[in-house]
């Protein structure tokens, strides 16, 4: 049991609202741009400054790529979606209201498949909805003063609100990695969480097991990493536990995550919480999706992570394993596919090539496989060279740390360090003759019956050919020789 | 030549075609006047260096003939519209230092067609206000009376058209701040349909609500105006995508057999005899005109008033919030933290009526109101648009008084906010409705106050109620009268 052990007596509830940027090219709202980490206030115009007089107009394309997520978690999609104003005063939120959906949003009830120690579990997701961010506010840079950076402003969001049907910290981080994934592979959010692309708030309570009504729950803000949700729910957890095994209640309140304390703090309570006023925006008519747009937007959608797990298992005979790992993210499926594609080595090779040696230096280096130094070409060719018993598998992976370091491409690495794997049998034949004379004791050992001995001979031949002896041939040649 | 200034647009077109005068003598004409007059103080903001380097290109243009048909008229535009390097105040000492990086689409769309802009009138603070009392830049007279109020809140616009200050100008509408301003004054002022013009560039009041128009001396000018204003604006996702309107050329269709609905609650209690007599004679004429006569019922609009004081408010109330002190217009001089900057910021820069209305909007959204207040005016504005969609099935339009009253004196209402409301109880509903409406003159009081004719037409349908307004005033005189004090 992986959700309630932790913790034995309580059950944890757990619901996400996750904020994820829509990749669009200009805002929700505006024409500017929406690029990140330009100049402050450069990709603000007089819409997002909230200048009098400015109105909004919607970015059909924000819609489009909510449509895309809704259908993908096979939501309702409400064809008249209405716009309304959150109301309340922040320097960095330029109109006094934020623009978001409240009673219609865009994408209604869905549904997302994790993962869990147990097996599959459905999770649900109330809803999503369309809403601009709100500019930055520089608390550092201003002696006593705060600067507005408002070039966030108006950028695309699309607020994914879960059902409260996590039971633990890691289903809920399971389902933010398959929310994740998906985002990326439907390519409506680039998925940065340092940049703040995919920000993550939890809702958390706990109740004694086999309490019917759910307990007071908290709301914890700014988590921006996987690791950071886990520890933020866990922290709440163990803070709601202590309090109420104490005596306490748990208040109803809105916390911020401290990354570096690894801890949640009250931020406001229930009772100094806003009164946002909503109500639909007068400025914007409901939006209305024909039908004829929501069947163009399913054309439009790209093979779902559960599809291409599939055909992974079923075309490369993968094991799920495997296949798990190279559907992670899309990039991964794309940068396997491209290697099969590109090699005349076995798909399953290749896979253990990626999940093995590309993945611990990825992680090693803390890159995605984005910013990979090695290229699909080179991997191939690599994986070719193993084929064609040019390298051995030890002295392949000499060329790929050569690759990783940028060293060259493939051949002429194995060139330049001499690692051009021997097959001439008569080269072979000589340096396995030279072990066998020099190493009697040992052959002795193996005609009264020591087999363990033959591993130790094979090891002597590839070390006097600096490992370039190819194995298989090694092998064949001392067996013939020691069983004549 | 003389007496320019009593001069319809129409007037003004062939004097400038014809050579009879150029762009520059116009502007010259009517910013002397401005520069003139110290009684009415209609206007914000005059900049004549601008409103000549602007006549002289239209001179240009006109010698070249490559203008349009308005080119190098003058005009003056309500302070509520956003002009590229002008001051724009909204009649707020809020916005008492913002000069507006660009122009609002109405202003570029008449700059276009070769307008002069003569400069900005003054206006009830954020429009809110039915007598221009509420302007932070002090109050504005009628010309007809100077202690008496203009209208409000485009009563800049209005005193400055009824004045001869300007030909024409520029007024918004959200309850009645065109047409009410327009009978107190004795001039034309239309109310276009909910969409017709963009409302980009014009300081929201209730966005809802809010639609601009022009304010002139004939029906025949307003027509000519609002053939340029009106189009699809991209800026603006309210503004209808519409075919060009040409309005003046429907002006001349006789109106024999137009039949005319007379809702029988704008002409009972409240209404002041004398502005019902005068309006009677207006429709007897109008009954000699060839137009048929039917009594209509509009239940509803009796609670038009009520659901405007929410709907308007609660717009207004976040409208309102980007005025804060962080990226423009006033700031408290002195504040501690965050919180003490919005609230001085604010108190200082808005006026009580304004404040007013901030607070009973945000009352009616506030969570455990929401319902009994902003949804239930919801329905009720539902009803009220249904009860003209049964009564335009009886009649083409609907006529009455523009307003209860003539012009009341300065300060007469600033104590009681419900009198003052009540001013606007002939003009809110096509405001809630979005119809097209409009006022013009129908004579005048035995005191010699200008009186308003109120027609409101269906949905898109402002070509029948010019032509009516056209041909009213082709068989009277009422819009040539000019106040004595200006002529």
């Amino acid at each position: 049991m992986s959700s309630t052990s932790n913790y034995p007596g309580w059950e944890v509830v757990i619901g996400l609202e996750v904020h994820t940027q829509l990749k669009t090219n200009s805002k929700i709202f505006s024409g500017a741009s929406t690029e990140f980490g330009s100049e402050p206030n450069t990709q603000a115009c007089s819409v997002d400054l909230g200048l009098p007089g400015v109105l909004p107009v919607a970015n059909l394309e924000a819609a489009r790529m909510a449509v895309k997520f809704g259908l993908a978690i096979d939501a309702h999609i409400n064809k008249t979606n209405v716009f309304a104003r959150k109301n309340y005063f922040y320097p960095d939120l330029p109109k006094g209201y934020q623009i978001s959906q409240m009673d219609l949003p865009i994408v209604g009830k869905g549904q997302l498949t994790i993962n869990t120690d147990d097996g599959e579990k459905v999770i649900g997701v109330t809803r999503a909805h369309l809403e601009e961010d709100a500019g930055k506010s520089l608390h550092e840079d201003f002696q006593g003063m705060t600067g507005i950076d408002l070039n966030r402003a108006g950028t695309p969001l699309l607020e994914i609100v879960s059902e409260p049907d996590m039971r633990s910290a890691a289903e809920a981080v399971a389902y933010l990695r398959k929310l994740h994934s998906l985002v990326t592979y439907l390519e409506i959010c680039d998925g940065n969480m340092q940049e703040g692309s995919f920000r993550c708030d939890a809702n958390v309570s706990v109740r004694p097991v086999g309490q019917k009504e759910l307990g007071t729950r908290t709301e914890s803000k700014n988590i921006n990493s996987f690791r950071f949700v886990e520890r933020a729910i866990e922290y709440e957890i163990e803070r709601q536990i202590d309090l109420i095994e104490d005596g306490g209640t748990v208040v109803q309140e809105t916390r911020l995550y401290d990354p570096d304390k690894h801890e949640t703090r009250s931020m406001r309570s229930k009772e100094e919480a806003h009164d946002y006023r909503y109500f639909p925006d007068p400025d914007l008519p409901p939006m209305i999706l024909e039908q004829s747009f929501i069947d163009d937007v399913q054309q439009s959608l790209p093979e779902l992570p559960e599809a291409k797990f599939s055909r992974f298992v079923t075309d490369y005979k993968l094991n799920e394993e495997d296949a798990v790992q190279l559907t992670s993210t899309r990039p991964i499926a794309d940068y396997y596919e491209q290697v099969v594609d590109l090699t005349e080595a076995d798909a399953k090779v290749s896979a253990n090539w990626i999940t093995g040696e590309l993945f611990a230096a990825l992680n090693n280096n803390d890159l995605e496989i984005q910013q990979s130094p090695v290229s699909t070409e080179q991997f191939a060719t690599l994986l070719n060279r193993i084929a064609d018993n040019t390298l051995s598998g030890k002295t392949a992976k000499q060329v790929f740390t050569a690759l990783w370091n940028q060293e060259g491409q493939v051949d002429d690495i194995i060139d330049k360090k001499g690692l051009k794997q021997i097959t001439d049998s008569g080269a072979i034949e000589s340096i396995v003759d030279e072990v066998l004379t020099r190493c009697t004791e040992q052959v002795q050992q193996y005609k009264d019956g020591n087999e363990k001995v033959f591993g130790f001979l094979v090891g002597q031949v590839m070390q006097a050919s600096k490992g370039k002896a190819n194995p298989g041939q090694v092998n064949q040649l001392l067996k013939a020789k020691l069983n004549p | 030549m003389d007496k320019l200034h009593q001069k319809t647009l129409t007037e003004l077109q062939s004097f400038l075609r014809d050579g009879e005068c150029s762009a520059r003598e116009l502007a010259e004409h009517f910013l002397q006047r401005i520069d003139a007059d110290d009684q009415l103080n209609a206007f914000i903001t005059v900049d004549s260096q601008r409103t000549l380097e602007q006549a002289k290109q239209a001179d240009i243009d006109l010698n070249k003939n490559s203008g349009s048909a308005l080119t190098g008229i003058p005009l003056a535009h309500k302070d509520i519209f956003c002009t590229d390097g002008l001051l724009t105040t909204c009649g707020s000492k809020i916005l008492n230092n913002f000069v507006s990086p660009y122009d609002a689409t109405v202003v570029s769309r008449l700059n276009t067609a070769g307008m002069v802009t003569l400069g900005k009138t003054n206006m009830d603070e954020f429009a809110m206000g039915s007598s221009n009392e509420t302007s932070y830049y002090g109050a504005v007279s009628n010309p007809w009376k100077i202690d008496a109020v203009p209208g409000g809140s485009s009563g800049g616009s209005a005193a400055a058209v009824a004045a001869g200050l300007a030909p024409a100008a520029t007024g918004t509408d959200t309850g009645g701040s065109i047409r009410q301003p327009a009978a107190f004054c004795g001039i034309t002022g239309v109310k276009p349909s909910y969409g017709r013009v963009s409302r980009y560039g014009m300081i929201a009041f209730a966005s809802s609500l809010d639609q601009a128009g022009p304010m002139t001396r004939t029906a025949e000018d307003a027509a000519l105006l609002l053939d340029v204003m009106c189009g699809f604006d991209e800026h603006d996702s309210t503004s209808l995508r519409q075919d060009p309107v040409n309005f003046s050329a429907q002006l001349d269709k006789p109106i024999e057999g137009v039949k005319i609905g007379l809702p029988k609650s704008f002409f009972s209690e409240g209404l002041d005899a004398e502005v019902g007599d005068v309006v009677d004679t207006a429709i007897k004429t109008l009954e000699k005109m060839g137009a048929i006569i039917v009594d209509i019922a509009l239940p509803t609009s009796e609670l038009a008033v009520p659901c405007y004081y929410v709907l308007a408010p609660a717009e207004a109330s976040s409208n309102l919030s980007r005025f804060d002190g962080v990226r423009f217009g006033h700031r408290a001089q002195e504040y501690g933290d965050l919180d003490d900057m919005y609230q001085k910021t604010r108190s200082e820069g808005f006026g009580d009526e304004v404040k007013r209305r901030i607070m009973i909007g945000t009352y009616a959204l506030s969570s455990g109101y929401y319902d009994a207040y902003y949804s239930k005016a919801q329905k009720l504005r539902r009803l009220i648009s249904n009860d003209f969609d049964l009564a335009f099935k009886q009649c083409d339009v609907i006529l009455g008084p523009t307003t209860p009253s003539v012009a009341f004196d300065k300060n007469a209402k600033t104590d009681d906010p419900v009198a003052m409301y009540l001013n606007d109880t002939y003009t809110i509903p096509a405001n809630l409705a979005g119809l097209p409406a409009m006022s013009l003159p129908a004579g005048l009081s035995p005191q010699g106050m200008p009186i308003g004719l109120h027609i409101v037409a269906p949905y898109m349908e402002e070509g029948r109620m010019l032509n009516l307004a056209h041909q009213f005033q082709l068989n009277t005189d009422f819009h040539r009268a000019f106040p004595e004090a200006y002529v």
